[in-house]
């Protein structure tokens, strides 16, 4: 016999099913509540809001910039209405049938890539952005549901490449990345918008650069010969008003469409003039002439031994490029380039002042402009006597080329140290905030001496006749790993005019151009970079300046009392 | 309406029948045919047909199931078995011969082409199967020499085995449910309850960790809005309760069943809930909950072991494949192909459905005490006793 509760085991209970029921029941209870329960969360769960319009602020914000135009009212950059298609995939029944209807009539779509857009479940996805008045009208004949259009600006730079590195550009929702058009964001124009002001493109004033389309064409024109001529990495040129600060022309080679926006981002297209620091040479020269002549210790006859054509100083040789082993007067050590002779001047000046020089004239900070591209100069962080020595003629002190500009414009200009704008601006607005860095006579020294060397010394392939212009040029070798390499060469060239009164300062800087046979293997920047700048001022004087037939009487009254060396080479330009 | 004192097939049928649960179904069929006039539309117009293609079909459908329910609630219990074991016998054949000969729709077999229509013979066997397993544990407990206990637990392989080949995992879990149910209430001792119950829930384990699509569907089932690409029905049922809110969008403004493949069948609730509102829907489950409720309370009424049985088996089945569809449309177990009775749109459905309602019907009648007693010598109260 099995014991019985190994057979109750088998046995049915029937009787109990009455209350099984009532427990099975029980589980029905359990099933509906979870049921219902579940879609009364659901019903109380938030909407989810519409289809994810595009950001509503922003757009409004981005929708409306104000137009940008050069001093003379050229327009340089403009929004125009268009229209973006956008989709709503979980609204779209047949995904492929879209895409390919899509693609059809926007042929430079990927297929592949919006059918993937297509079958997430987002809200909203962009199709494609800015597009033709007919394109619209394809898509909308095809009368896809879910696929509509967007209102939107387009911003159009109509001169393309022309002052790219002033304009910037902006992103795909019309905001700001680079350049004045950052600018223009910082300012507050997208606040504005957003809160309501200012909501359409009439009510927003252009902004007006200092810009000058002409000039601005010429020098990109003249500076793009130059690149392809002398085979150089890259070029970079300027024009500026040294009597306001305004920079007329701008240019940086390679450069970049504004209207392709993702070329701005490209690091060898950056502004070399505003973000590029270099060692700029014996352009630098000017400004230890200058700090001699300023600092009283000196005058403009005094003379400095180059004897030997070499100076030791400790373990450093410093050597002269176009040696003459005399004794040079001032106006000489600026016509012969001569670094022993610079290098004297600023050791008789002392490592503190020649600091404090170049810490007024603005060489030892960085300088900000309107654009956001800035960067810092590379300053020595141990300054000794040879340091001095070094940066006098222009090597160890790496600074913006703007930032050069803006020390020159003052040598010459009278004195007044002016921070250079974008914008435009006139004389008094420029001068109220410009402080006076150096004396007027220092200043017409400067221009006796550039216009000397236009005349008899190195800047004389941009001395164009009729505009009376100076110049100084500047050869830098680069450094490479640590060490100056012979061959790699950073030339610069810095002209003025006219000389007697300067207006307009203009600059040419070449990273590494090669000799050509007809500069006889020569790459110093008086073969390219003055050639440049002459050609420049040959297209661009005529429209700035006019030109003087006779030359100026008297253009120098003070080196004249003065008897300065040279005074009688002035000639009739 | 028939006067009690005349004594009518109809008047006899028509005072001992369940009105109330009568009425119910009655409610739901037409509920469904007025869903279904949104969530239709959709699907006519992808397939080309005329908007109100399926509206007209299940109209069509939903009369015949009329008459198929009524005419099924006139037969006695008698009837029903042999009706059942017939109807087992020769849609066991057609699902066997599905799985031989019948198309391969969707990777699995479960169609047959029958006078032109297409047919789905799994959904007749679960009715058959209810019955048949209710009449064996009801003979076992009735005559414990005969071995009715034995044949209900055989019934349930020999069921569910060609079902697995087809495969049809959604029916085959719906038949194992309510068999259990069955077997539970029929007395099982707790032991096998709890170790049978055991056995189930270490299966799904065991099935999640060697089976690997077992194991992927569960993992998409918890990813919520996952890159799976098999929840997009889903992941859209549940945003049409989001949008339908309490009170839906209203009739025929729903938008998300445009995009939703199976509006008119096993997604019919969530078009519901985006349409007509959370309201509407908790009603719709109530009235389910009632019917359930309502068999399981004329379940225990009843003293007659076979009713009982079939009674509480039906209303499980019909609770349970209600349940099951509106739980995967509101994301609460993974998907299964399972239509929501009366109110998704099909033909096999709708016409399984109406046989297994009028079987519960049928067996829900009151029946005059001596007839039970005629025939079994009160079990449930000697066993008591």
């Amino acid at each position: 016999m099995l014991p019985s509760a190994f057979v109750n085991l088998f046995r049915m209970r029937p009787d109990k099913s009455s209350g099984r029921l009532a427990v099975l029941g029980a589980g029905f209870v359990v099933i509906f509540s979870l049921i219902g329960g579940r879609i009364a969360l659901l019903a109380s769960a938030p909407q989810d809001a519409e289809p994810d319009t595009p950001r509503a602020a922003t757009a409004a914000a981005a929708a409306f910039r104000p137009d940008i135009v050069d001093r003379n009212g050229e327009l340089l950059a403009t929004s125009i209405p268009s229209y973006s298609v956008f989709a709503e995939p979980r609204n779209i029944l047949d995904k492929d049938e879209a895409t390919e209807l899509l693609t059809a009539v926007l042929p430079d779509l990927n297929a592949s890539e919006l059918r993937a857009k297509l079958n997430t479940k987002k809200g909203f996805v962009w199709v494609k952005r800015f597009i033709t008045p007919r394109e619209k009208a394809e898509v909308f004949h095809l009368g896809i549901p879910g696929v509509a259009f967007w209102p939107e600006h387009r911003r159009v730079y109509p001169n393309g490449v022309e002052a790219a590195h002033v304009l910037g550009a902006t992103n795909l929702d019309g905001v700001g990345i680079a350049g004045i058009e950052k600018y223009i964001d910082a300012q507050g124009v997208g606040a504005l918008a957003s809160a309501g002001l200012g909501s359409t493109a009439e009510d927003l004033k252009p902004i007006q650069l200092s810009i000058d389309l002409r000039v601005q064409h010429i020098l990109r024109d003249k500076l793009a010969w130059g690149l392809d001529h002398f085979k150089a990495k890259a070029a970079a040129g300027l024009v500026y008003d040294v009597t306001t600060g305004e920079v007329i022309a701008l240019a940086s080679l390679p450069d970049f469409d504004p209207n392709k926006p993702a070329d701005a981002l490209d690091p060898d297209h950056i502004n070399r003039i505003n973000v590029g620091v270099y060692e700029m040479g014996s352009t630098f020269k000017a400004l230890t002439t200058a700090m001699a002549l300023d600092s009283g210790k000196y005058g403009i006859n005094s003379t400095f031994s180059t004897a030997g054509g070499v100076l030791r100083w400790g373990r450093q040789v410093i050597h002269e490029f176009h040696g003459t082993g005399r004794s040079l007067t001032i106006p000489e050590v600026f016509l012969h380039s001569s670094n022993i002779g610079s290098a004297r001047m600023a050791l008789g000046v002392g490592v503190e002042g020649h600091k404090a020089f170049l810490k007024k004239l603005g060489q030892l900070d960085r300088l900000r402009t309107e654009l956001p591209e800035s960067a810092a100069p590379i300053v020595p962080a141990r300054w000794g006597e040879i340091n001095t020595m070094t940066i006098a003629f222009g090597h160890g002190l790496a600074v913006a080329p703007l930032q050069a500009v803006e020390a020159v414009g003052a040598l010459v200009n009278g004195g007044r140290l002016i921070t250079p704008t974008f914008l435009r601006r006139t004389q008094d607005e420029a001068l109220a905030n410009a402080p006076q860095v150096i004396k007027p006579q220092t200043s017409e020294a400067l221009r006796y001496v550039m216009r000397l060397n236009a005349v008899s010394g190195s800047a004389r392939k941009a001395a164009v006749p009729g505009y009376f212009v100076g110049g100084k040029t500047g050869t830098a070798e680069k450094v490479i790993n640590g060490r100056y390499v012979h061959n790699r060469l950073f030339t610069t060239f810095m002209a003025i005019a006219p000389a007697d009164k300067p207006r307009y300062l203009f600059l040419t800087i070449m990273d590494e151009p090669k000799g050509l046979p007809e500069t006889f293997g020569n790459a110093q920047a008086a073969w390219n970079s003055g050639d440049i700048t002459g050609k420049v001022i040959e297209a661009v004087a005529p429209i700035l300046l006019e030109p003087r037939f006779d030359p100026p009487a008297n253009p120098f009254p003070t080196m004249a009392k003065l008897h300065a060396w040279g005074i009688d080479r002035q000639q009739t330009q | 309406m028939p006067s009690r004192t005349e004594r009518s097939l109809f008047s006899d049928w028509w005072w001992t029948v369940d009105r109330l649960s009568l009425a119910g179904v009655f409610v739901l069929m037409i509920a469904g045919l007025v869903f279904l006039m949104g969530g239709g539309p959709p699907v006519a117009e992808r397939l080309n047909l005329p908007p109100f293609h399926f509206v007209h079909r299940q109209m069509f459908w939903l009369s015949v199931a009329a008459i198929v329910l009524l005419a099924t609630s006139f037969l006695s219990p008698r009837h029903i078995r042999r009706t059942a074991l017939v109807i087992y016998v020769v849609f066991m054949a057609l699902v066997i011969y599905a799985l031989l000969f019948g198309v391969e729709v969707k990777g699995s077999r479960r169609w047959v082409i029958l006078a032109g229509q297409n047919l789905q013979p799994s959904e007749f066997v679960k009715p058959a199967f209810v019955i048949l397993a209710a009449w064996a544990f009801s003979e076992g407990t009735r005559r414990p020499e005969m071995p009715g206990t034995l044949f209900g637990v055989l019934l349930l392989p020999l069921t569910v085995i060609p079902l697995v080949l087809q495969p049809d995992i959604g029916q085959t879990m719906l038949l194992c449910v309510v068999w259990a149910g069955l077997f539970y209430l029929a007395g099982l001792h707790m032991f096998w309850v709890f170790g049978l119950g055991g056995a189930g829930v270490g299966g799904i384990v065991l099935a999640y960790f060697f089976f690997p699509h077992v194991t992927q569907r569960v993992n998409r089932f918890f990813d919520k809005g996952g890159s799976g690409g098999d929840t997009f029905q889903v992941d859209t049922a549940v945003e049409s309760f989001v949008s339908g809110s309490w009170l839906g969008k209203g009739p025929g403004e729903g938008t998300i069943k445009r995009i939703l493949p199976d509006s008119h069948t096993d997604f019919l609730f969530a078009v519901t809930g985006e349409e007509f509102g959370a309201i509407v829907c908790l009603a719709l489950v109530a009235l389910f909950a009632f019917i359930v409720f309502r068999s399981l309370w004329l379940a225990r009424r009843n003293e007659d072991p076979f009713c009982r049985f079939a009674a509480a088996g039906l209303a499980i089945l019909f609770g349970v494949q209600a349940s099951i569809n509106m739980s995967v449309n509101l994301h609460l177990i993974p998907p299964k192909g399972m239509t929501l009775p009366f109110i998704s749109y099909g033909g096999s459905s709708l016409l399984s459905l109406a046989l297994g309602v009028g079987f519960l019907i049928s067996v829900t009648r009151r029946r005059p005490k001596a007839e039970i007693d005629a025939r079994f010598s009160s079990p449930l109260r000697e066993a008591a006793a």
